[in-house]
């Protein structure tokens, strides 16, 4: 759990580095994000004179269904303790009601902004969330268990290119790049009406209540990035059962995985740009077509 | 044979799969052209791989026909001819892309359901193969009907024609002159068509096939 | 001895409802009885459970001297009754708690109060009934009650024609249904549901019978395309009767709909899953979808309550698929899932329209694009109100995820079903579960959001108050209820599983002896799920959070004007509102609405405003119901000229009626 913690703020830095380096800039210094939330925490909040009591709770409700989703998902060893208590839909679920409390507080100040990212925050949710789910699907019918260290632990043993799953990873990728808005969904180093949908919901926040939400989208960052490593690319995880010896090699492959991921996504955002609004449930319904036609052909024979 | 090769057979025609989908939501003619090239590279990886796992070395021929007609050839002659028309920037479907996108998945699930009821006995992995191509057969022919324009339409004929290489392939054992020959067809009908095509537009200044119908007296 | 005292309850309700004839002028009237029904309930409530978590015991018949001389009136409580007693009986306690505090808000109690308990009562002897006479008597019973309740406040906008639509749709429902209890019962007459389980019937009745049943109970229900009365009916009438009507009495349908397919029918046939799953997969997206565009507080949440009853049809009709085929632990699975559902839904639409019954005496309003801001003058109405819309969007650790939780992993068994049409359509509606279920947080997003949150939208919405303090701990209740439900869903799925057993044959493993209270419904390999563990690490997480924050940074606060990037607009009309807010899920879903935008732009120096019409059609409408209406009007004034006949003409019928029946006899082999 709290290795999620100390690396969320690293992979987002590392994000940043890399991508301003591919544009040819120096680039803000990897542990800036640290700097950032500490600078954001000792500052005065400024909270608008109609927020609520929601407002001013939501971003620890936030972050704890984020962190505790986090820290479900195996990092550089399969058998977390309570690996048990959640599964992969619960994880899904838990990100779902993080979003909804963001979606809220994007209502409470009743601004038009915050109504903007609100409603096409669900818009996307609506379609991204059907696709997480068969894709949930897909991966549970290949590895006959929704338990991610179950999952990770099939993947390790039983590698296999398939047909499903080569769909599953694709529509994962689709659905990472819309919930954690980045390009092309959305743009997360903007502050225009119209390109905004994930600042617009979080434009009334200051001081250590945006520092919290900030660590929370970071953590959501490396949520998927993890989820996509730990499920199609397993390989260098320490096993079920192994000895603690087994977790310092697994915890440098699980490193040096985020960096290729981080790298993979930067790639990805400089070389296409940000869809139209309503371009997006296209994209997410591509997620959801892959998703879908995954499950259908694991329903159909159990060899796809 | 081996898992991982049996997992690769089905991996690449899966793609090609795919690749057939997007075919469908693409809307201009470009895109659709370019799209088209890649539905034939895929088609020649995968008939290349079949030749590598049936240890067959005359489907290396048919992978490098289709490589090289199919995926490098006819798009770029469609280019100029689609230059030439002038009909780079219409953009022209039948339908939203929704319910196009539902009747493809109906389509998949249906030839799925019908090769694995019909082809019972055979071998299970073979089996899916040709559902995979039946599947892209019924995709092409899809493409057709959600087409307005006649250059669209041969794309969409020419990617049935790879859903039928594809199952060719997949069962072991076809010969290399029917492989000649069908590649001779689709040439001859390109060119048949091709020859139409400069015809139609010179005649009726448009290649829209629904302004044909007009023309014919035919009111819908 | 649960018969007897059942029985025994239903008659003080129908005493207490014709107490309130007499007592409903006086003050304390209606305190009075809401109080005799809060007793009643919680005694059959009481009984229900002792009933289904005690001893299984034999389940007796008692024969009432009434109704049909030569079965008279049977009535019995087994396991199945009992787990509905109890959704029925805490929805009617938890209602008339509201309503201690609601009723006295009500202008016009003689129309409500003696009909109240009528419904209730009604609704309890559905479940009791053992015989098919005495069944539709007491649906027939609970439809005119509710009706009468439906049309209480008949001056009041569209509350007439609501009545009148589900007047005409529950008497169709009832027809069906004594089709199907007619074909049940065979030409020897017996009625009895002991006679009708164990009868021996041709091999295409159970099917036909099965279609009657859908459309008799899903139309009480709301199974598409039979829903249209429901978001009707259910805003006009009271709130506590609305809360009722969705959250109870459509689980009345639920439970005609088992008793007959799961236990009077015998075995299943694997094709009547298909057509379930159809159904109830076309009822949750449709549902959803409509209560995303709403505007009235109450028909969205009748619409999500459609979109409910269609995920726990997707739930029987899994049920039914693992039946016909054998494989009794997936279809214990499903059919706890669906039964949990029940339970769950009955909580949180009662504590919802709760929560809009307090918004309406509070403001006068069931628009919600008048409302807003309501967080702060009403702040335990709004946190109930948020816990009602969280465990609807079914999120951990509340009782909605649970639900949806099982039938997940009931679908994720279907790959084992070997006929193909269920391999089609079971990911089909897995897909449109995930759809459904994703539409309803956006939905609940939008309710909660434009009612509570943001600033006041009109003056009624600026002068709210907080309820009185009956209404609020009716509401609590419900919350509690529902995350008890969450947290400890084992104990839960244990105390439904009796009835599993009797209908299904076999049960989901026991639950009680898992470690730290998880549950697992197949094997720990597969999956599993600890409601408390998640809501402890939540909790201790936000607590961390709070701590660290709080002791090592800063704890300064101030407030001070709304950002809004720049530009603030004091005016209330510039945040989102209800349209806007559903505007992207409509064009992204617009083939469904055929939705029509038309914008009247004024053209240069012209002061007057622009106007935007959306004009939305409902399809089902248009495709059904508008013929049927047309074809009926067409035939009526067709047959209308039977009334102007001659006398000839009239005597020519008669004599034409004997010559054929004179012909039949001559003819008839």
């Amino acid at each position: 759990m709290v290795l999620v913690l100390i690396l969320a703020p690293l992979l987002l830095g590392f994000t940043r580095k890399v991508k301003a380096r591919m544009l040819r800039r120096q680039g803000p210094p990897l542990l800036q994000p640290y700097r950032d939330l500490l600078r954001l925490s000792r500052k005065e909040v400024v909270l608008a004179e109609n927020a609520s009591w929601l407002f001013r709770s939501a971003p620890y409700m936030i972050f704890a269904t984020t962190w505790v989703a986090a820290a479900l998902v195996p990092t550089f060893a399969t058998g977390l303790h309570f690996s048990w208590t959640a599964d992969l839909i619960a994880i899904t679920a838990l990100l779902g009601s993080a979003r909804l409390f963001l979606a809220l507080v994007g209502m409470d100040v009743g601004t038009s902004f915050g109504g903007i990212g609100s409603s096409r925050e669900m818009m996307f949710a609506s379609l991204a969330e059907p696709a997480m789910i068969m894709i949930v699907f897909t991966v549970a019918l290949v590895a006959g268990s929704t338990q991610l260290s179950y999952v990770a632990n099939f993947m390790l043993t039983h590698a296999s290119l398939r047909v499903s799953l080569g769909m599953a990873l694709i529509a994962l990728i689709i659905v990472a790049l819309a919930e954690n808005a980045r390009i092309p969904v959305d743009n997360p180093a903007t502050h225009l009406e119209l390109t905004m949908v994930h600042e617009a919901m979080v434009l009334e926040y200051s001081g250590r209540h945006l520092a919290v939400i900030e660590m929370a989208s970071a953590l959501k960052l490396l949520l998927y990035i993890s989820l996509i490593v730990c499920i199609f690319f397993p390989w260098g995880i320490a096993p079920l059962g192994a000895a603690p010896s087994a977790y310092l090699p697994g915890l440098a492959t699980y490193l040096g995985k985020l960096m290729v991921g981080g790298f993979l996504l930067v790639l990805f955002e400089t070389s296409i740009a940000k869809m139209r609004v309503f371009r997006v449930p296209e994209f997410l319904g591509t997620a959801l077509m892959l998703g879908l036609l995954g499950t259908l052909l694991l329903f159909v024979s159990r060899s796809f | 044979m081996a898992r991982s090769v049996l997992d690769i057979a089905h991996m690449l025609a899966g793609g090609l799969v795919l690749v057939s989908f997007m075919l469908l939501y693409q809307v201009r003619m470009f895109g659709l052209l370019n799209v088209f090239a890649l539905h034939a590279l895929v088609l020649s990886l995968s008939v290349a791989w079949q030749a590598f796992s049936q240890n067959a070395p005359h489907l290396y021929i048919t992978a490098t026909i289709a490589l090289v007609l199919k995926a490098i050839i006819i798009p770029v002659a469609l280019h100029r001819v689609v230059l030439k028309l002038g009909i780079h920037r219409s953009i022209e479907t039948v339908g939203g892309i929704g319910p196009t996108m539902l009747a493809g998945m109906g389509l998949v699930a249906l030839s799925m359901v019908v090769m694995l009821r019909a082809a019972a006995e055979a071998d299970p992995l073979a089996r899916e193969d040709l559902a995979f191509a039946l599947s892209v057969v019924l995709l092409g022919l899809l493409v057709m009907v959600t087409r307005r324009n006649a250059v669209s339409q041969i794309v969409g004929f020419m990617s049935l024609e790879n859903g039928l290489i594809l199952a060719a392939t997949g069962a072991k054992g076809m010969p290399l002159v029917v492989e000649i020959s069908v590649a001779f067809s689709v040439l001859v009908a390109f060119i048949v068509i091709g020859v139409f095509l400069f015809r139609i537009r010179e005649r009726f200044d448009t290649v829209d096939v629904q302004a044909l119908d007009d023309f014919r007296g035919e009111r819908r | 001895m649960a018969v007897n005292s059942t029985l025994v309850c239903i008659a003080v309700l129908l005493a207490t409802s014709m107490l309130a004839i007499i007592v409903h002028k006086a003050r304390l009237g209606t305190r009075i009885i809401y109080v005799c029904v809060i007793a009643a309930c919680l005694i059959i409530l009481g009984v229900a459970v002792f009933r289904l978590l005690g001893s299984p015991g034999s389940a007796a018949t008692v024969t009432l001297p009434i109704g049909l001389p030569w079965i008279g009136a049977r009535f019995r409580v087994d396991a199945l009754t009992a787990f509905f007693q109890i959704v029925i009986n805490l929805g009617g306690t938890a209602a008339s708690l509201y309503a201690l505090g609601y009723g006295e808000h009500e202008e016009a109690p003689g129309r409500v109060l003696p009909f109240y308990p009528a419904f209730l009562a009604g609704m309890n002897l559905v479940l009791v009934a053992d015989d098919a006479f005495s069944y539709l008597i007491a649906w027939e019973f609970m439809s005119l009650s509710s009706w009468a309740l439906v049309v209480a406040h008949h001056r009041d906008g569209e509350n007439t024609r609501a009545g009148y639509i589900y007047i005409l749709m529950a008497s169709f429902g009832t027809l069906a249904l004594l089709l199907a209890f007619g074909l049940l019962a065979g030409p020897g007459g017996s009625y009895g549901f002991g006679e009708i389980r164990s009868a021996q019937r041709a091999d295409w009745l159970p099917g036909l019978v099965l279609i009657l049943v859908l459309i008799g109970t899903g139309s009480k229900a709301g199974l598409a395309p039979l829903h249209v009365w429901l978001p009707l009916a259910h805003p006009a009438a009271p709130s506590h009767v609305s809360a009722l009507m969705s959250g109870v009495m459509t689980k009345v349908a639920v439970y005609g709909f088992i008793r007959i397919a799961f236990d009077l029918l015998g075995p299943p046939a694997w094709w009547w899953s298909i057509v379930v799953l159809a159904l109830g997969s076309a009822t949750a997206v449709l549902g959803v979808l409509f209560a995303i565009l709403q505007r009235d507080l109450k028909r969205l949440l009748a619409y999500s309550t459609v979109e409910n009853v269609g995920i726990i049809f997707i739930g029987l009709g899994l049920a039914l698929a693992f039946k016909a085929n054998g494989m009794t632990a997936a279809s214990a699975l499903a059919f706890t899932a669906a039964l949990f559902h029940v339970l769950n839904h009955s909580f949180f639409k009662s504590l919802l329209f709760f929560g809009s019954g307090a918004v309406l005496t509070a403001t006068g309003e069931r628009d919600i694009e008048k409302l807003g801001g309501l967080i702060h003058p009403m702040p335990q109405t709004a946190f109930a109100f948020l816990g009602g819309c969280l465990a609807i969007s079914a999120l951990p650790p509340l009782n909605g995820f649970v639900s949806e939780w099982l039938l997940f992993q009931a679908i994720l068994l279907s790959p084992d079903l070997p006929q193909w049409g269920l391999k089609l359509m079971v990911p089909a509606a897995g897909a449109m579960l995930a759809l459904g279920a994703a539409l309803s947080a956006a939905c609940f997003v939008r309710c909660f959001g434009i009612t509570f949150l943001g600033r006041p939208r009109s003056s009624e919405a600026a002068a709210a108050r907080e309820t009185d303090s009956f209404s609020r701990s009716g509401m609590f209740l419900l919350l509690a209820a529902c995350l008890l439900a969450g947290l400890l869903p084992g104990l839960v799925i244990d105390a439904i599983a009796p009835v599993v057993q009797a209908h299904i044959g076999g049960r989901m493993p026991a639950q009680a002896a898992i470690a730290w209270l998880s549950i697992v419904p197949i094997a720990e390999s597969r999956s599993s799920y600890n409601g408390l563990l998640v809501f402890l690490f939540i909790g201790l997480s936000t607590i961390f959070a709070v701590q660290i924050i709080h002791r090592f940074a800063s704890n300064a606060l101030r407030r001070g004007p709304a950002w809004d990037c720049g530009f603030p607009n004091s005016d209330p009309a510039t945040q989102y509102t209800a349209d806007s807010f559903a505007q992207p899920v409509r064009r992204v879903f617009s083939d469904v609405f055929q939705a029509r935008e038309t914008v009247d732009m004024p053209a240069p120096g012209d002061p007057r405003p622009a106007r935007l019409d959306i004009k939305l059609r409902d399809l089902i409408w248009d495709a059904f119901y508008a013929p049927i209406g047309r074809w009926i009007a067409y035939a009526a004034e067709k047959l209308n000229h039977l009334q102007f006949l001659t006398i000839r003409r009239y005597l020519s019928l008669v004599f034409g009626a004997l010559v054929a029946l004179l012909l039949m006899v001559a003819i008839w082999p």
